[in-house]
Order: structure tokens, then C-alpha cells, then sequence
């Protein structure tokens, strides 16, 4: 009998196929010591305080200009520890596959992950795999959870000061553009790429200098308006952007001009914000720039104790509004 | 000359300094007004640049923006959308339409609550790809509810005569479309009303052309500026009205000269009337009914009328917005958003309780996110 | 009214009465079933929701440019 291209049920069944499919390709991808113990559970060694996240990707397309679903899977929740200020360690993965699925694209997106982990160092220890009947999944969904021993503590968002000034590592919004141009029904043609990227080496060295940072976030769905406004509330303060100086790249600001929408509230997959005091902001500019990914790392705001809970842009034009919360689908505007 | 960049479209008419220098510039000339201009930017593009760039606060104080009923979103009545949801809950229904729709609630709910419900409704971005769902989907029935002012009806207009020369059968129209001189003469008609200048949409006018305004001209005895979208066409259709009040004249003019002309695309003008005919009445959500101000399909094409077809199961009960809301006057220039006592509490743009609040475009959906920073 | 975008029009289809337009690096395809005058390569168009509504006249737009131009020389003379 051949060897199936496509991803059967009894690959899920916990027979032979799965054995073969995790031996495989998992095993293969991901092989480290921990994981090829096979027990019920991954023993791991950790001491002091640690940071622990879950997420779960259901991205659709799967493939786009400049990553895919695992890249996604491993950068996003590799990000969310070094947010914290946690060096990445361990990850699970669990794999939701839609019967049919093709398996060398399920190759393509574990070769994908392992590549990923590489760039912070971190393994994937456990695992699981189901199967779902063709129409009940689009096509993979991927979870991964992790955990890292916190190297620097005190990173939170209640540390947010008024004061404080608010950095960007990048332009934003390319990932939601992306994903909107790669979308079926819009075909649109561009060379705009996701930002989706590991952030841990960048915080890593941000750590190393030693600089007092305050609160960090990836910016990821509802984009730099939802962390700040996040931020806003949970600390209790008012942040004030300047909107001249938030870099947004051309096409970009071609999707936002064909749909309607606000590239503050397109998603990022390795774009992030910090607050830190404004007298070493400088320093943590610098460390960023020696990074292709943040060489446009610069100053967007500052916090306030006036207006709490709020963000407030200031335009060009000499105007100011708040900056809400995104809220509801996004859904072009068309009038 | 060096040539044109597609860019400078763009910045060139956002660009700060020349707001700035319009504005002092209608400083200057404002001065010299007798009365208060109180100018009704129509269209709700319009009232999305004064907001978004912050016209308001440039302006002096003699000029007042009223916000006017062009938002085909908004005005659109609870009774319609329920008619929507009613025709996505027929069995075999695909309803199409475009996006800012589907968040718009009727008395039931709006389509995103249906969609989440069961029924078969599909935000698109273009009219035709209503057509592709149609040829993919021949078992069902493809109904596009159809919204928008003359500037996309033509667009409607294609999808109908693809479907018949294609030989689509299964794709059938709720028609919306609403007219703009009818609006304005509805507001016009409150002898109340203080709207004493109009700045005329822009793309309405891409299609239809500035000639369509001069009867407003004549009948009111206002100025009508056409304005492009970007806050330089607007600063600069404000010093053109307020030129024009100083020198107590009242004339239709065309700022918007880059892409409208005094007749307007004629070959989409010619597909509209083939297709369209006048509506007796219509209700706007905040005005109330108004003569002659929508089109319905012509009846030679009454085989894709899905109001006719699924009439029987149409809900006909007309829903008015809630008792203290006060759009209507709003619309007419009569109260400000913040005069309503629903404005903000009630009534906000995640829960709306009229016109106003329900799109971006919505004066009191721009009031709540754009004003009343401090 | 409705949101209609400059774009510039970059690739030919009369075959499929479309034009391939460019709007900062995004391109797609839009319908040209509204245009009764023959687009061209570089043409400036204004499209609405998939289709294309009208010519942009690139001179009118580079006068009004080289006005506002003028005035701002002006002004930034002035306070010089």
C-alpha cells in the first residue's frame, strides 16, 4: 500500500499511522531529548519564578507572504513569555488537522515551526495531534503553550507611570494587511510581507543592558490600539501619541485606503510596544537598532496622568481624538 | 512640469501647511460675515474628514458644519434590515451584501447576529463578486441587498445586467438606493431649518455631476461648493462658500475639479435609468418618509425583484428609533449630537439607538470618537 | 459619499473589460464596465467598491497642487 498524501482520520486514531505521522514528522522537526522520552507527560527542571501562555492559531489563509500558521504558533507564543520578560524554554503543541489536508503542506508548516524555535532557543516537549472530519477545521489549527524562567520580574502593566515614554519596535500593521491581501475574495497583489517574528532576541539584549523596562507587549490582534488602550485602563493612566511619527509603510496605508481601516488597529506578529522611563528610552533605541526587524525602533508617546484610562492621538493637522479600542469585525467600510 | 505621483494624490491634499494657510485664510475673510454660515456637508465622507483631520477645531467660530443625512448606512430604516434578515432566513437564501452593513442592528438584531444564528450571509467588496457566489451556488438563491447613494448604483446596475446577458437566474436584488437632492430637500423644507450653504458630495457627484445641485442653488438661494474628499478640498470649498457669502452671492461651483464634471459619467448615468425607476416614497431612518427619494427596479426586470418575489414573507412594520433619540433634528441642523440626552449613554457606537450613531460616517458616531478631547 | 480611491492603472484586460490598478503597491483587479472612453497605461482613476468611476484629470490635480504650492511659499515667506 502507497503512502497517503493526505491526512486520513485513522491519523488521528491513535493506531500505526499516527505513530508513523509523530515519529515522522514531528519527532523529526522537533527532536530533542525531552520529547523522545515519550512519557505521558514532559519532566522539566525549573527553578525560581516562571512565566507560563497559551494560544491558539486559526489563521486563514494558512500560507502568506512571509510566514504561515506555525510560524505564527511558535513566534506568537515565544513572544507573549519574552513580553513578560521570560526567557522561552518549553512549549506544547497541539495540532487540530481537517481530514484531507495535504501532508506535505503540514511538512511545510512543521519544518516552519522547528526553524522558528531555533531563533529563541526553545523546545517543543509535549505534544498532541487530533484529526477532525473534512468541514469541522480549516484545514490545521495549531496550539502552543510555553513556559520560561522569568529572567527580568517586575514587567507588567500596572508598572506603566506617567512619565514614561511609549517605544515602537516598527511600522505597523503589516500583518493584518497581509493577511487581508492574501484573503480570497479581495485578491489583491502585493509584496507586503507579515512583521511575524521571534522578539525574544531583541528583549534578551534589552534585558542585558539592564534598562528599567516598565511594561512590553507584542502588538498583535487589534494592534497597537488595543494594547494601549490595555495599557490605559490597567495602569490607570492616559497615553498621548503623536501620529507623524508612527511609521506605516506604503501598502500598508493602500489597504487601509481601499477598506477603510485604521493601521493602528491591523494586527502585528513581531511588532511591540515598551514604556519605560523616558531618560533611558535613548538607550533601549539604541540596543533596538541593532536589529534589522527594529531599525525604525523610535518614540511614539509618552503617558500622561490627565485623561486615564484614554488614548489620545495628536494629528498632523494640529487635531487630537481618542484612540479607541477596536471593536466589532473588521469588516471594510465601503461610504 | 515634472509628472504627477500617484503619492502626491494622497498627500499632496492632506498636506498640514496648506490646511493651516486655508484656514487663516478663512479667518480673515470670516471676519468680514454678516451672519453665521452654517453649511451642511451632505455626505457622510465629508463629515468623516472634518472629524478624522479636525477641521472643526480650525474653523472660526461664525462657521458652523451641520452634518447631513449622507450616510446610506444610517439613514437606513430598521424595517429594511429586517426585511434582510427575513430574506436570509428562507431556506436556500445566500444574502450578499457590503460589509458596513452587517453590523447595522434591525428590531431583531443586525445580520452578523443572523449570520452567527445559521443563516447564509455573506459580507463582499464588490458587487460582482455577487455574481461568482451565484454561478458557484445554482441550487440556491443569491439575493445582494443593495445600499448606497448614486454612487454605487451603477455598480448595481453592471451586476444586473451581467446576470441577465450570462443567463444567472438565481441572483436576484433588494433594492436601497437613495438619492441625494430629495435629502436636501427635505431639509430644506423645515422653515426652522438654519442651513444657509452646502458643500456637495464627491463622488455622488463623480457619477451624476455638479448639474445636479443647481436646482438647490436656485430653490434656496444657497451656495453649493462640490468638494473632494481629502481636508485641503474641504478648507478650500469652505473659503469658496464663505467667499462667496462675503460677497453676497450665492453660485454652484466645482472644487472638485480634478474628477467631477458639470455632467458626470454619462455611460453610468445611461445604465442606471435602464435598469431604475423612482421610488414614490421612502423612509430615511431619522427624516421620515420622503417622495421620490430611492429608486426600485424598472418592472421589465421584476423577475430579480426579491422584494416582490419573497413579498409575502417581508415584514412591512415600520421601526422607529427609540423616542429620545434625536436624529431627525440632528440631521437637519436643528441639535447638535451632544444636545441628545441618549448621546454617549445610551445610544454609543457598540450599542446605537439611531441614524447617527450606527457608522463612521454618523455624526454622532464621529462626535463620540472624535470630540470632546480635552 | 462612498470611499473611492486614486489609483493608477498598470496592466490592460479589454478582454475581461478590467484594468489591473496600483493603490500604493496594493494591485487588483477592477472593472472598467462603467468606462465609456478607453483607459490607458499611467491613467489616474478614481475605483468604488471593484469598479472604476472615473478618470482622475492629472493636470487639474497638478494645478490645484501647484496653487496650494504658492500659497504655502507665501505663507512660510511671510514668516521667514
Amino acid at each position: 500500500m502507497s503512502t497517503p498524501k493526505q491526512i486520513q482520520l485513522s491519523h488521528g486514531g491513535g493506531g500505526r499511522e499516527m505513530a508513523e505521522l509523530i515519529g515522522k514528522l514531528f519527532f523529526e522537526a522537533f527532536d530533542n531529548q525531552i520529547l523522545r522520552q515519550e512519557e505521558d507527560a514532559a519532566c522539566l527542571n525549573m527553578t525560581g519564578p516562571i512565566a507560563f501562555t497559551t494560544d491558539s492559531f486559526v489563521v486563514s489563509p494558512l500560507f502568506f507572504k512571509g510566514g504561515n500558521i506555525g510560524k505564527l504558533a511558535i513566534a506568537g507564543t515565544v513572544n507573549d513569555l519574552a513580553m513578560m520578560g521570560a526567557a522561552p524554554q518549553y512549549l506544547s503543541c497541539g495540532f487540530i488537522i481537517e481530514e484531507g489536508f495535504e501532508i506535505a503542506k503540514l511538512k511545510e508548516i512543521v519544518e516552519t515551526m522547528a526553524a522558528e524555535l531555533h531563533k529563541s532557543g526553545a523546545k517543543i516537549v509535549c505534544g498532541d495531534t487530533k484529526v477532525v472530519p473534512k468541514g469541522c477545521a480549516d484545514g490545521v489549527f495549531i496550539n502552543t503553550s510555553g513556559v520560561g524562567r522569568i529572567i527580568k520580574p517586575g514587567i507588567s502593566v500596572h508598572s506603566v507611570r506617567p512619565g514614561d515614554a511609549i517605544i515602537l519596535s516598527r511600522d505597523i500593521g503589516c500583518h493584518g494587511a497581509a493577511i487581508l491581501a492574501a484573503r480570497e475574495g479581495l485578491e489583491l497583489e502585493t509584496e507586503l510581507q507579515s512583521d511575524c517574528a521571534t522578539l525574544w532576541p531583541m528583549v534578551e539584549q534589552l534585558i542585558a543592558a539592564n534598562l528599567e523596562l516598565h511594561a512590553m507587549r507584542d502588538a498583535t490582534r487589534g494592534g497597537i490600539a488595543a494594547v494601549l488602550n490595555e495599557w490605559a485602563k490597567a495602569a490607570n493612566v492616559g497615553i498621548e501619541l503623536s501620529e507623524e511619527v508612527i511609521p506605516v509603510r506604503d501598502e500598508v496605508r493602500g489597504v487601509c485606503e481601499l477598506y477603510g481601516f485604521e493601521p493602528w488597529d491591523l494586527a502585528n506578529e513581531g511588532t511591540f510596544v515598551i514604556a519605560l522611563p523616558q531618560e533611558i528610552a535613548a538607550d533601549a533605541i539604541t540596543v533596538m537598532h541593532q536589529f534589522c526587524n527594529c531599525d525604525q525602533a523610535r518614540i511614539v508617546g509618552t503617558v500622561t496622568d490627565t485623561n486615564a484610562g484614554k488614548v489620545i492621538l495628536h494629528s498632523p493637522w494640529g487635531s487630537k481624538r481618542y484612540l479607541e479600542l477596536p471593536a466589532g469585525e473588521l469588516l471594510p467600510r465601503i461610504c | 512640469m515634472p509628472e504627477l505621483q500617484l503619492k502626491q494624490l494622497y498627500d499632496g491634499f492632506r498636506d498640514p501647511r496648506t490646511v493651516a494657510e486655508l484656514a487663516s485664510q478663512i479667518k480673515q475673510l470670516a471676519a468680514k460675515l454678516d451672519e453665521p454660515v452654517n453649511v451642511m456637508e451632505v455626505c457622510g465622507g465629508h463629515t468623516h474628514t472634518i472629524m478624522k483631520y479636525g477641521l472643526l477645531q480650525l474653523l472660526p467660530d461664525n462657521i458652523e458644519f451641520i452634518h447631513g443625512p449622507g450616510c446610506p448606512v444610517c439613514i437606513m430604516p430598521k424595517e429594511r434590515i429586517d426585511q434582510a434578515a427575513a430574506l436570509a432566513q428562507i431556506p436556500d437564501v445566500i444574502l450578499v451584501t457590503l460589509g458596513d452593513m452587517i453590523r447595522v442592528p434591525g428590531s431583531e438584531g443586525s445580520l452578523a447576529q443572523f449570520r452567527a444564528k445559521g443563516c447564509d450571509i455573506r459580507p463582499i467588496y464588490m458587487p460582482l463578486d455577487a455574481l461568482k457566489i451565484a454561478q458557484e451556488n445554482p441550487d440556491k438563491t443569491v439575493v445582494y441587498f443593495a445600499i448606497g447613494f448614486e454612487t454605487s448604483t451603477p455598480m448595481t446596475a453592471v451586476l444586473l445586467e451581467q446576470a441577465e446577458k450570462l443567463g444567472i437566474p438565481n441572483l436576484l436584488f433588494h433594492i436601497n438606493h437613495v438619492l441625494v437632492p430629495p435629502a436636501i430637500d427635505a431639509v430644506m423644507a423645515d422653515p426652522d431649518t438654519r442651513v444657509n450653504a452646502f458643500i456637495g458630495p464627491s463622488h455622488v457627484s463623480v457619477i451624476t455631476g455638479s448639474q445636479i445641485y443647481q436646482p438647490t442653488v436656485d430653490n434656496y438661494h444657497t451656495p453649493v461648493v462640490v468638494s473632494g474628499f481629502e481636508p485641503v478640498d474641504v478648507m478650500q470649498s469652505i473659503l469658496s462658500i464663505v467667499k462667496q457669502k462675503v460677497e453676497g452671492r450665492c453660485a454652484l461651483e466645482n472644487q472638485y475639479e480634478r474628477a467631477v464634471s458639470y455632467k458626470g459619467n454619462e455611460a453610468a448615468q445611461q445604465k442606471v435609468n435602464h435598469f431604475f425607476t423612482v421610488r414614490p416614497s421612502f423612509r430615511w431612518r431619522g427624516l421620515g418618509p420622503i417622495p421620490n427619494s430611492a429608486l426600485m427596479l424598472k418592472p421589465e426586470y421584476r423577475h430579480r425583484d426579491a422584494e416582490l418575489k419573497y413579498g409575502e414573507r417581508l415584514p412591512v412594520k415600520e421601526i422607529d428609533d427609540h423616542k429620545a433619540c434625536q436624529c431627525g433634528d440632528i440631521l437637519r441642523g436643528k441639535a447638535k449630537p451632544q444636545d441628545c440626552k441618549v448621546f454617549g449613554r445610551g445610544c454609543t457606537p457598540q450599542t446605537p439607538l439611531g441614524s447617527c450613531m450606527v457608522s463612521s460616517e454618523g455624526a454622532c458616531n464621529a462626535y463620540y470618537r472624535y470630540a470632546g478631547v480635552k | 459619499m462612498c470611499l473611492s480611491i486614486p489609483s493608477q492603472v498598470v496592466e490592460l484586460h479589454p478582454e475581461i473589460q478590467s484594468v489591473t490598478v496600483d493603490t500604493l503597491g496594493v494591485k487588483r483587479t477592477v472593472s472598467c464596465h462603467l468606462m465609456e472612453e478607453p483607459l490607458a497605461v499611467g491613467d489616474y482613476v478614481l475605483i468604488h467598491i471593484g469598479f472604476v468611476m472615473n478618470k482622475i484629470d492629472a493636470a487639474s490635480a497638478a494645478e490645484s497642487l501647484a496653487l496650494y504650492k504658492e500659497i504655502v511659499d507665501k505663507m512660510e515667506a511671510a514668516d521667514a
